[in-house]
């Protein structure tokens, strides 16, 4: 009897734990599967809501570059911008814009889209109360010193620079000349915004509602997104598929063996690990083309020491150190290009990619370099030190690859070491702090196809992404005057010798340019990566 | 009894108190994790004022660690930064975990003490140096070798399951996940329960039981295995809290989002309230774990009283 009563409270104990710690509702539903014409597809989970005015990675861009349609679209294998939801965009003096919004447009839920849907959307995208990551993007329009005051609370709700004038009608006044605004316009944070996203937020975050080529079918938050064609979907980039399913990855390798196993479709991102067989692996259905992304070594220039008379000349030799061929071939597997400008080369010449602008800065000579290095007064500290985060991205093994090549050219195996940071954000506070003592990583991925975006964020006196903090007044005029150029040719070329400046400087060192990778399984075709690195989704075609 | 198990659970609250504190300094050291949401670009620092003000991160830590527990207790573990609630992280993320947990310990139960019982009945013979050598071999081999072994060999070579799990996570496809978990813990079961066995064969009660005439079976499952199971379930009670917080390499191997895969994503963001959260729910096993056992042995060996 005694054991009897001892098992009573033993279960009795169990049933308190499991009711005290464990068992919410389950509940998993079943999303789609994997029926004919869909695609099935790897994703990672996505950092923040997927506002379009919130979303700041590739992640949750592709989803709203899959359900989302802005005034202007990237053109999927040029990146050129061209006229989507816009009629017209009109200007006489780059600074006052007439937009007409086309007609015939709803979103998926049946709302129309009219002026008023761009015109609340950017309101609210730049509303400092609203917390959007990207409400800089509307920084050019007027009266956004007033809805995202740089500190203390907001004066106003709406930005004085916006008007809806009619139906289809709208004014934007931006606070300075910029020409090629309106090409920035096919950024996914000017997306329109139907009125239930203002009504019914938790009900679009729960499900997101847009104007694109696919509708949200399900959404389980951190594990699955099934998107389906929206057959009343009235553009001409109709989905060739009946639909897409991204299913979140824990890890890149496992989508990559599921791909070999042929339980996936698509894998837009191949481990670095398995680069060396993925052509053997999947018989050539793999893609490796280059993506609007450089990678540069930025300087703290509010470091007395990295901001001497002569101290171009340590940068520059530092760049002449370093070779670059020989990383991109044996580490990267050849998805890497050796950098020789400051841009990319998806640009296009058009664009004002320039092959070879940064010269002989960019070429590895480690006799030059040496000689570079001593005439500007030698490494500050006798050490470089390169800083990056060691959480992700496996950036040792190259940091450790250009130390390496710097040590040889310098003779001496102390000059370059690594400097790792733990996580990605103390990473990033150390750089907002100003606490860098050496060269850092510094990755740029584009917004929009234009030189601009390569060069005004990252080196115009204190612009955003400026880390190093560097400062120049030529760069700056030449910058103000390119965006004050109406003529778009005229504009790029400004850009270029604004380029010339970063470059006479070494303001960073530019090594080399990212290629987006991906592999497919036999059952798809038409598979391509556009511009940003995102595999077009709406073409691709099921067997 | 009752007042013993009072007393057990009045303990576990300075435990939990501790626990959580130590987490939450711990991801309060790594630095701000605002910084990090806004990607290779810098946050404007309005909106990272903004975000901070959100999160309570502008505040002091014993501040946010009182706000953070106050709510705790009214059942609010906060908000991750992708606006979702950690409860509903939680939700989603423990039945997966506890259903892998629970393939795990069956097998370490079945297998193990199965293995135990019959290598401990036959100590010396071939094939308890077999199974000797084999739980040798998986010992020595970490997991994430057998893991991505198995998943290569049965989900790629010979298509026998599915190399990834899918977002339902049921038992069957957690089978040779809940193996690759099991299977260093395996192996210390059957080697416990060998040695317990072997130790107990010759005691007094079994020579009494057998020379009672009872049937062989009867004996070594009521009399021999009985009382040589208090290290083994010592050591499985352990481990439900071990394989839960340590399952993050075999959810990684097999795609499974568990809990292993949010406290990962949780570190690696530097989300103190899902990270928090989630320990704090481990911790509550953990603790609920031990009691358990500790009130198994009396089912065990009767001679075990709480006073």
């Amino acid at each position: 009897m005694r054991g009897a009563t001892h098992a009573k409270w033993a279960a009795g104990a169990v049933a308190v734990a499991l009711a005290a710690t464990a068992c919410g509702g389950g509940g998993d539903s079943g999303g789609g599967g994997d029926g004919s014409g869909i695609v099935r597809s790897s994703w990672g989970d996505p950092q923040n809501p997927l506002e379009p005015a919130n979303t700041n990675e590739v992640q949750g861009g592709k989803v709203l570059d899959m359900i989302f349609r802005g005034l202007k679209r990237y053109d999927p294998k040029t990146g050129e911008a061209k006229d989507m939801l816009a009629e017209k965009i009109d200007t006489s003096d780059s600074q006052n814009f007439t937009i007409t919004v086309k007609k015939g447009w709803t979103f998926s839920n049946g709302e129309k889209v009219t002026a008023k849907s761009f015109v609340d959307a950017w309101n609210y995208g730049a509303s400092l109360k609203n917390n959007q990551k990207n409400a800089y993007f509307f920084g050019q329009i007027d009266g956004y010193d007033k809805v995202h005051p740089e500190s203390g609370s907001q004066s106003a709700d709406t930005l004085s620079g916006l008007k809806v004038t009619g139906d289809d009608t709208f004014t934007v006044k931006l606070n300075q000349k910029f020409s090629t605004w309106p090409d920035t316009l096919g950024y996914a944070a000017f997306a329109p915004l139907p009125k239930m996203f203002f009504d019914d937020h938790d009900a679009y975050i729960k499900k997101p509602v847009g104007n694109g080529p696919y509708t949200v079918d399900s959404y389980q938050k951190g594990s699955q997104m099934s998107l389906r064609k929206w057959d009343k979907y009235p553009g001409d980039d109709k989905a060739q598929n009946s639909g897409v399913d991204l299913k979140v990855y824990t890890d890149n390798n496992t989508a990559y063996t599921d791909l070999t196993a042929g339980n996936l479709d698509l894998v837009d991102d191949v481990p670095a690990a398995q680069l060396a067989n993925v052509k053997s692996d999947l018989d050539g259905r793999y893609i490796n083309t280059p993506a609007g992304i450089i990678q540069t070594l930025a300087f703290p220039f509010y470091d007395s020491d990295w901001n001497k008379a002569d101290s171009d000349k340590v940068r520059k030799g530092l760049s002449m150190a370093i070779n670059r061929k020989q990383i991109t071939d044996s580490i990267f597997e050849k998805t890497r290009t050796p950098a020789t400008d400051w841009t990319s080369p998806v640009l296009g010449e058009k664009g004002g990619y320039k092959e070879g602008l940064c010269g002989e800065f960019c070429d590895y000579n480690p006799a030059e370099a040496k000689k570079m290095i001593q005439e500007g007064g030698g490494i500050p500290g006798g050490q470089v030190q390169i800083g990056y985060n060691a959480d992700t991205g496996s950036h040792k093994e190259w940091v450790d690859a250009v130390c390496n090549s710097i040590n040889n050219a310098l003779g001496n195996d102390k000059a370059c070491v690594g400097s790792p940071t733990g996580t990605f954000a103390d990473f990033r506070n150390k750089i907002t702090d100003k606490k860098m003592t050496g060269p850092f990583r510094a990755g740029w991925q584009m917004d929009y196809p234009l030189i601009q975006n390569f060069l005004q964020p990252l080196y115009y006196t204190n612009a955003s992404s400026n880390d190093g903090h560097w400062s120049n007044k030529e760069f700056d005029s030449l910058v103000d005057k390119a965006n004050a150029e109406s003529d778009q040719a005229q504009a790029v070329k400004i850009f270029q010798q604004a380029q010339e400046v970063v470059r006479d400087n070494m303001a960073a060192i530019p090594l080399w340019y990212q290629n987006g990778s991906a592999g497919y399984s036999d059952k798809v075709d038409n598979v391509a990566l556009n511009p940003f690195s995102v595999p077009v989704y709406n073409e691709i075609k099921v067997k | 009894m009752g007042r013993y198990v009072i007393r057990r659970l009045l303990q576990m609250i300075p435990v939990f108190i501790g626990a959580t504190l130590l987490i939450f300094l711990m991801v309060n050291v790594m630095g701000d994790p605002i910084a990090g949401l806004c990607g290779d670009k810098a946050c404007d620092p309005a909106t990272k004022a903004q975000l901070s003000k959100e999160f309570g991160l502008d505040k002091p830590v014993w501040q946010q660690y009182l706000t953070y527990m106050g709510n705790v207790f009214t059942g609010d573990f906060g908000t991750a930064f992708n606006g979702q609630k950690v409860t509903e992280l939680m939700s989603t993320a423990f039945p997966v975990t506890i259903r892998l947990t629970i393939v795990a310990i069956l097998f370490e139960i079945v297998v193990g003490i199965t293995l135990g019982v019959i290598t401990g009945l036959r100590r010396g013979r071939p094939i308890d140096t077999t199974v000797l050598l084999l739980t040798l071999v998986v010992i020595s081999i970490p997991t994430f070798v057998t893991g991505l072994l198995l998943q290569l060999l049965l989900g790629v070579k010979w298509g026998w399951i599915e190399p990834a799990v899918s977002t339902e996570a049921t038992f069957s496809e957690l089978i040779v996940p809940g193996l690759v978990l099991a299977s260093v813990s395996l192996a210390y079961v059957t080697r416990l329960t060998r040695t317990s066995i072997a130790e107990n064969k010759r005691a007094d009660y079994v020579r009494t039981a057998i020379a009672k005439g009872l049937p062989r079976r009867r004996v070594i499952t009521r009399h021999l295995l009985r009382n040589s199971l208090i290290p083994v379930v010592t050591f499985i009670g352990a481990d439900v809290g071990a394989l839960m917080g340590g399952a993050i390499v075999t959810e990684r191997i097999f795609n499974i989002h568990g809990v292993g895969y949010q406290l990962y994503q949780g570190i690696l963001r530097q989300n103190t309230q899902t990270v928090v959260g989630f320990v704090t729910i481990l911790v509550l096993v953990f603790l609920a774990v031990n009691l358990i056992v500790d009130l198994l042995y009396a089912v065990l060996d009767p001679r075990i009283r709480y006073a």
